[in-house]
């Protein structure tokens, strides 16, 4: 219910960041989502993430499908045009408004419905073409709104509310991800903060398309025993590969770490993270191993979480289609219509 | 008694698809036009890629109508699969080009026309050892053959030739020589010319002959069009593909080469219109081509650009529905598909170009229209003109004009204290005012969504402002009434009580129909419909006349229905006149369709089938 306004007035010794804006720059309306949900967590870590990189709101185009987590983007950067386009088809929306405007930052947020059913393909595609965006998919294994249907993330043998028991087998969107060439892939859980924040920051900046399955409970219709996407099911079989500490100029990283644990990656705009592994040995640079390692562990009934894959420079939709640099949107009369001296060309032609 | 006509009769060329005949049999119509005699040329193909039966119709038409005619006078018969058809396809007194080099039984011929053998394949493998010059060169050396026969001047064939390989030396000289073969072959052999003969004229002008796909998608590059998203469909795919050929001459950035447009193919025509939609919500001028078969899984995002009031622009090149259909052959059977798409109350715009030449403009016009209502446009051609070459008057276009990007509030606008409201009708003619994402940083931002709203594009459940907001749809939807071409009139030479209202494609065959009525005594005012929602001059027309034939290429009336539904007209009042076997509708089934029921007979609804 957008018409709730949130008074605007705040302390004055509130934290500003770089641009001179605060923390409640980056809201949208007050969410209309259960109590506790994880999407609005998620929610909360996208206005973490902006407000830490200093993006004006209104530079990002937030774009959702239909479903719980697609109502979200109400939630947070009212300063943002936003989206909130039809069942399953974000993907391919996002992908126009990418291809008129290259200049803006472009987060889709969905859901497991919404992008492992109804939406399986344009997700798919989306991914293949490369587009430059983030695409945040709000995982909670069973369909919201329409009250407690299994979706086709929910695991074999996952328990419904209702005590029906899931038979068919499970999507497992970071594997499709990899698969199909997505340059940022990552998982994570709406209860851990630390890991998502960074992890949507990184996926801001990186310049390709930027993948997270985000796992987040949905506490009215999957949140009990004998389901694997609840509170308790997900910390217990959490397996970190790796957390992200952020190097900028302004705050260098001063912690030291242990030989071998630390994976440095630089990002599109000069900036760079550093990685300090958990799982040993773990690439990240490593699509094939990548593949590999959600499996065998998924085999064992761990959810592997953290920053999973990422490519150096990889280029998006726009480079591959070969596009001028100005944005489509901006282009006037000059450069778009030819007059009618091609015409008389044209009609020569055609004689 | 054999026929005899100078540049007026009906050639028809009846092939195997795949065997290179194409390019051949068009160079025979762009020869006859060459020597300043009109043609109107059409492809009757099969949805398939080799060995089917394929037919190409010249017709020569020193009046230049670009109708078919109906009937054939010569046929090229160069496929045993369809050579019964074809002959008895001839009118009486017509004649049959044949390759005479196998023996064929006389029973297979028929004694009202003159049969004419070239043995064809024999003098081939005479000249030729290598299959596939033999191949080739036969569809020459044919060519070469009826220009004799048909008294045309062989040295403009050189010359099209000369101008077709002009980058291969060695294949100029090696079809002029397969050319010659055939000529000097029917001069010794044959008593030439035969009853139908091509004469220089000077009735061409400076007339172009163009495809309506082709048109159409340069319309678009002048439209503005920079995002293009698509998924192949027959007959809509040459359209993109012409539109990527446009803008890789006219709009790549001289300094860099880079690409002022963005061509993305999709995984479907869900995709292709989604990727439409979020363009043209971000400012940028987009379109799909589809037909049929797309617009039915486009629905739901058409419903969506309706609401939320996005522009778009949907080239639909009709073909036979329904389900797949007819994907080869033509029909005007979308329109209420297209004016009526998606659930819940939803109207569109449509446009109604009757050639290539008016694919052009309304390609181009269909882009500020989109943009001025803030809604989809449908450019309703079909594949009788979307994939017909056609002699049309050539393309213009006025430098001065500029893409009216409609109403969109600016940086300044918003900074300078403006009311932005995204439905708000502040003009009082139902079009709201858009700002594109990223304008501003505190001004004009807004959530865009299918769901209910309000006036502020506040997500709404009170009936009041939803009513209201869908009302307003309403008036916007007055305001395109005025925006949309006006139908064109061609009044009848006495007063009459009757009238003729007709669409799009039908127009070439409808021409000359009301000449052919006029000539039988049959008066008829002719109105033209050229956009929907109709505009008041087509009303008047009805209301100024007793008895209105509407003529169109579908089965159930739906320009008729549209009237009805939209206008309340007594049914009593339009009476069908309805042509939908595939083929396209001609001047002879309209004459005699109307005729009959002036006449008081039932409707003629069949004619002969063309192919």
């Amino acid at each position: 219910m957008t018409y709730l306004a949130k008074p605007k007035f705040h302390h004055p010794s509130i934290e500003v960041n770089e641009i001179g804006l605060t923390h409640r720059d980056y809201e949208g309306s007050i969410s209309t989502l259960c109590a506790g949900c994880g999407h609005d967590s998620i929610s909360s870590a996208i206005m973490h993430a902006c407000f830490e990189l200093n993006l004006p709101p209104h530079r990002v185009a937030k774009l959702s499908g239909i479903g719980c987590s697609s109502k979200t983007p109400t939630y947070f950067l009212g300063g943002a045009h936003g989206f909130n386009s039809v069942h399953g088809r974000m993907p391919s929306v996002l992908t126009g408004a990418n291809a008129a405007n290259r200049e803006l930052i472009y987060l889709g947020v969905s859901g497991d419905g919404d992008s492992a059913s109804i939406g399986f393909g344009q997700f798919a595609h989306s991914i293949r073409r490369g587009v430059n965006m983030v695409y945040i998919v709000a995982n909670n294994g069973v369909y919201g709104l329409t009250k407690g249907q299994f979706s086709a993330t929910s695991d074999k043998g996952a328990k419904s509310k209702k005590g029906a028991v899931n038979t068919d087998s499970p999507i497992d969107l970071v594997a499709m991800a990899l698969q199909l060439g997505a340059t940022f892939v990552a998982r994570s859980f709406s209860g851990d903060k630390d890991q998502l924040v960074p992890l949507i920051r990184a996926a801001i900046e990186h310049k390709g398309p930027a993948f997270i399955d985000c796992i987040s409970p949905c506490v009215a219709f999957n949140n009990h025993d004998g389901s694997t996407k609840s509170f308790d099911y997900v910390r217990a079989h959490n397996e970190a590969v790796n957390t992200l500490d952020f190097v900028t100029e302004r705050a260098p990283i001063t912690t030291s770490y242990a030989p071998g644990t630390m994976q440095e990656v630089k990002l599109h705009d000069g900036s760079s993270i550093r990685l300090r592994k958990i799982g040993a040995g773990y690439d990240v640079h490593d699509r094939v191993a990548a593949m590999t390692y959600i499996q065998s562990r998924g085999a064992k009934g761990e959810i592997v979480t953290g920053l999973i894959y990422l490519e150096n420079d990889p280029g998006d939709m726009h480079d591959h289609l070969g596009t001028v640099s100005t944005p489509l949107n901006q282009l006037g009369d000059a450069e778009l219509v030819p007059g009618q001296a091609a015409l008389d060309k044209i009609n020569a032609s055609l004689r | 008694m054999s026929i005899h006509s100078v540049n007026d009769f009906v050639v028809r060329f009846a092939n195997i698809n795949g065997s290179g005949s194409a390019s051949a049999n068009q160079m025979f119509a762009r020869a006859i036009i060459r020597m300043g005699v009109p043609v109107a040329t059409r492809n009757i193909f099969p949805s398939n890629i080799q060995g089917l039966p394929t037919w190409y119709e010249v017709r020569v038409t020193a009046e230049g109508w670009q109708g078919a005619r109906g009937g054939v006078d010569l046929v090229v018969a160069m496929n045993p699969q369809t050579f019964d058809k074809d002959v008895a396809s001839i009118e009486p007194g017509g004649y049959l080009f044949y390759d005479s080099s196998r023996t064929i039984p006389s029973s297979k011929f028929r004694q009202d026309i003159t049969v004419i053998g070239v043995p064809l394949t024999e003098i081939c493998n005479r000249e030729y050892t290598d299959s596939r010059q033999r191949q080739l060169f036969k569809n020459i050396i044919c060519v070469g053959a009826l220009a004799a026969l048909l008294d045309m001047d062989v040295t403009v064939i050189e010359q099209l030739l000369s101008e077709q390989f002009a980058s291969k030396e060695k294949l100029i000289a090696a079809n002029h020589k397969a050319l010659a073969i055939g000529h000097s072959w029917a001069k010794h052999n044959l008593s030439c010319p035969i009853g139908l003969t091509v004469q220089r004229l000077d009735a061409v002008g400076d007339k172009i002959y163009v495809e309506g796909n082709n048109a159409a998608a340069l319309g678009a590059v002048y439209g503005g069009a920079t995002v293009c998203a698509w998924y192949p469909l027959t007959p809509s795919t040459s359209l993109v593909e012409a539109f990527g050929s446009h803008t890789r001459k006219l709009r790549q950035e001289p300094q860099t080469g880079h690409k002022r447009y963005a061509l993305i193919q999709a995984e479907d025509e869900l995709a292709s219109i989604g990727m439409v939609v979020g363009a043209a919500w971000n400012g940028a001028r987009a379109f799909t081509a589809t037909s049929g078969p797309g617009i039915s899984l486009m629905q739901e995002f058409l419903g969506l650009a309706y609401y939320a009031e996005i522009p778009a622009v949907i080239f639909n090149i009709q073909r036979g529905g329904p389900s797949t259909g007819m994907p080869t052959r033509t029909q005007q059977a979308d329109l209420l598909a297209c004016a009526y798409a998606s659930h819940g109350d939803t109207k569109h715009v449509m446009l109604f170009p009757r050639d290539p030449n008016e694919a052009f403009s309304f390609g181009a016009e269909a882009f500020d229209l989109a943009d001025r209502l803030q809604t989809p446009v449908f450019v309703m051609l079909d594949l009788d003109i979307g994939m017909n070459h056609m002699l049309v008057k050539p393309f213009t276009w006025d430098d001065s004009r500029r893409l009216d990007r409609g109403k969109v509030m600016t940086y300044e606008d918003l900074e300078g204290g403006k009311l932005f409201g995204r439905y708000l009708d502040v003009d009082g003619d139902g079009i709201p005012y858009r700002t594109y994402p990223g304008v501003h940083p505190s001004k004009g931002s807004y959530f865009t969504r299918g769901s209910s709203h309000d006036s502020m594009a506040r997500y709404t459940e009170e009936g009041g402002p939803i009513a209201e907001n869908v009302v307003r749809l309403l008036k916007k939807f007055d305001t395109a009434r005025t925006l949309v071409p006006g139908p064109v009139i061609e009044p009848a030479a006495r007063p009459t009580r009757l009238g003729v209202i007709h669409f799009g494609s039908t127009g070439p065959a409808m021409d000359e129909a009301a000449r052919l009525l006029a000539a039988a005594g049959v008066d008829v005012d002719v109105c033209r419909v050229r956009g929907f929602p109709f505009s008041e001059a087509v009303i008047d027309f009805i209301g100024a006349h007793d008895q209105v034939f509407v003529v169109e290429q579908n089965r159930d009336a739906q320009l008729r229905s549209l009237l009805m539904i939209e206008h309340g007209i007594d049914p009593a009042k339009l009476t069908p006149v309805l042509y939908f076997e595939g083929p396209p509708i001609t001047a002879r089934f309209i004459a005699a369709a109307i005729t009959d029921l002036v006449a008081g007979a039932p409707a003629a609804r069949k004619e002969k089938a063309l192919s």
